[in-house]
């Protein structure tokens, strides 16, 4: 037990670690996606979009397991196979049943052709894996461009969209009624989350996307019913997760997602422990 | 006010008011022949219709009938198949700022990441791209507060900062008439506003948009299908059955004799206690889910 924990919490040379450029690049990286995704975390929760995310990121896996084979840009593939996927449910709209069922069927489509695409590779067994479950250690200075790139396209656009979005999402009879074109705006938000979710994919893994994209936004609604107060509380929580992950996930040489995943986990009780001993989500 | 000729209308012989000009203000809502269609169904065809700053007209009829129709047309959602709809003096548009929309109440989830003050606040520029009232100071305290103001009005100051799923029902349907009005409309649209509300409720929110209507003169074309909770405020009644339809004061309207041609079956008003019951609309049309007790 000692042993097992002794190899999963181990600094032993973290530090000369930090300082090797590739490590760098990784915390950058984590940096950049713990931004974006906390920035959009409070949204998908709010438009109770959570399985839609999950299902998103199998299909990033898909497409990545595809570049994989053809030999191209992960990320790319990532971002392709996303984005269809976004499109896809985001034409579905608000209507729950059948959402949840369409996604259901896509993701388990998804899902099984990635595996199987996986299979047909022959290279590293670890660039397989990493797709599942993350892996940093992979993300280039290419890497980094293209995801502040895409950064840059989700914040800039969120910025212009977030009022009626916001709207949208709350209060969908009322904004109809104003004139927020509501139909447009659900296939958007879902590509900016598709994007965001295909850049986490090689980080934290298609697995554990849900890990950044969705517990930030949970906890932060636990404790804040402020639409301002929930998105810098998530965007925190995201980049404690990403960031600390990164960090202790270096000397045990273990893949990221695990940190990632118990760190945000652990921020998510403590914000249902904090919400339930005000007794009630508190105003403000 | 001047006093003003209602616009009586009918299927059939329909008397428009057509070019002639009447003294007074302009009409906050104004339609000519106006007339839509599903497919087949004419849901209804020369509507002429008139609306007062400070009028306060009900929609009745039974579902199906076009009431809520009526709303998306004047809201720029649902172009007319002919005719014209002038909303204070412009034809209506999508978005625009001079109407203001009450929706029916319906429960909101407890954690809906929604203040009070951000469901008003979305009322007055949610619809807006971009930065709305400007990132600066002025700008943003000008929003909070035409917002404070808005909320004080409907006496919801104390839960301003409270989140909205956890308000109850009333509370949560004072905050849908400050929403409505926090951007200083001048037609206020209500469609069902009262349902699911209990005596009390409903009669916090039609005290609500009376005193509006008296002091700010804005305009009230009030959807629903159960007159007796707005009977004192209702200047006219827009009666709609079936593509037939009758617009006048709820002493012309609502009557046996106009109900019955309405239906076009024996419907009998009965007057008691100030109220008014209608017996027999119920199954004047088994082809539509009924719930015409106006």
């Amino acid at each position: 037990m000692t042993d097992i924990l002794g190899r999963l919490l181990n600094f032993d040379g973290t530090g000369e670690l930090l300082g090797l450029p590739f490590v760098q690049n990784a915390l950058l990286a984590s940096a950049i996606l713990g931004l974006v995704a906390g920035v959009l975390a409070p949204l998908v929760v709010g438009r109770g979009m959570g399985f839609a995310v999950h299902g998103t990121s199998e299909l990033a896996f898909t497409g990545a397991a595809a570049a994989l084979l053809l030999g191209i840009s992960v990320s790319v593939g990532a971002v392709v196979g996303a984005v269809i996927a976004g499109l896809v449910f985001g034409a579905l709209g608000l209507r729950r049943r059948e959402r949840d069922s369409v996604i259901g069927v896509v993701l388990a489509f998804g899902l099984g052709l990635g595996v199987l695409l996986l299979g047909l590779y022959s290279g590293r067994a670890s660039n397989k894996f990493g797709l599942l479950t993350g892996s940093i250690v992979s993300v280039d200075a290419s890497n980094l461009w293209v995801l502040g790139g895409v950064a840059v396209v989700v914040l800039g656009t969120l910025a212009v969209i977030y009022r009626p979005l916001l709207f949208a999402s709350t209060d969908p009879d009322v904004a109809v009624a104003r004139g927020v074109p509501v139909r447009l705006l659900s296939p958007l938000f879902a590509v900016l989350v598709s994007l965001t979710t295909a850049l986490a994919v090689p980080i934290v893994g298609a697995i554990l996307v849900l890990s950044v994209t969705i517990i930030p936004g949970a906890a932060a609604a636990r404790v804040t019913s402020s639409p301002l107060k929930a998105t810098l509380l998530a965007v925190a929580i995201a980049e404690v997760a990403l960031l600390g992950g990164t960090v202790l996930s270096l000397a045990p040489g273990l893949s990221i997602s695990g940190y990632v995943a118990t760190i945000a986990f652990l921020a998510y009780l403590a914000c249902r422990v904090i919400g339930r001993a005000r007794g009630a989500v508190r105003p403000g | 006010m001047t006093a003003l000729v209602p616009a009586a209308g009918d299927a059939g012989a329909t008397t428009t008011m057509g070019s002639v000009s009447i003294p007074g203000p302009a009409p906050s809502v104004s339609l000519r022949d106006a007339r839509i269609r599903f497919g087949e169904r004419v849901l209804w065809d020369g509507l002429d219709l008139d609306v007062r700053p400070g009028e306060f007209v009900a929609v009745l009829g039974p579902n199906g009938s076009g009431k809520t129709t009526l709303l998306r047309v004047l809201l720029g959602l649902q172009p007319l198949d002919s005719g014209t709809v002038l909303v204070d003096g412009h034809p209506a548009r999508r978005g625009s700022g001079r109407i203001g929309y009450i929706p029916q109440q319906q429960g909101m989830p407890e954690d809906l990441p929604l203040r009070a003050a951000d469901l008003v606040g979305l009322g007055l520029d949610g619809h807006r791209f971009g930065p709305g009232f400007g990132l600066g100071l002025a700008g943003r305290r000008e929003r909070r507060e035409r917002v404070a103001a808005a909320l004080a009005a409907v006496g919801a100051t104390s839960y301003a900062s409270s989140p909205v799923g956890r308000l109850s029902g009333g509370e949560q349907q004072r905050l849908r008439v400050a929403q409505a009005l926090v951007g200083d409309p001048a037609v206020l649209l209500c469609d069902e506003p009262l349902l699911s509300l209990d005596l009390a409720h409903q009669r916090t929110v039609t005290d609500l948009v009376d005193a509006r209507r008296r002091t700010a003169d804005t305009a009230v074309v009030f959807v629903t299908h159960e007159i007796n909770p707005v009977l004192p405020l209702v200047d006219r009644v827009l009666y709609l059955v079936d593509g037939r339809f009758r617009i006048g004061a709820p002493d012309e309207v609502m009557t046996s004799e106009t109900l019955s041609e309405l239906y076009r079956t024996d419907v009998e008003v009965l007057r008691t206690r100030g109220r008014l019951v209608v017996v027999g609309a119920e199954h004047a049309q088994d082809h539509h889910h009924h719930e015409a007790h106006a």
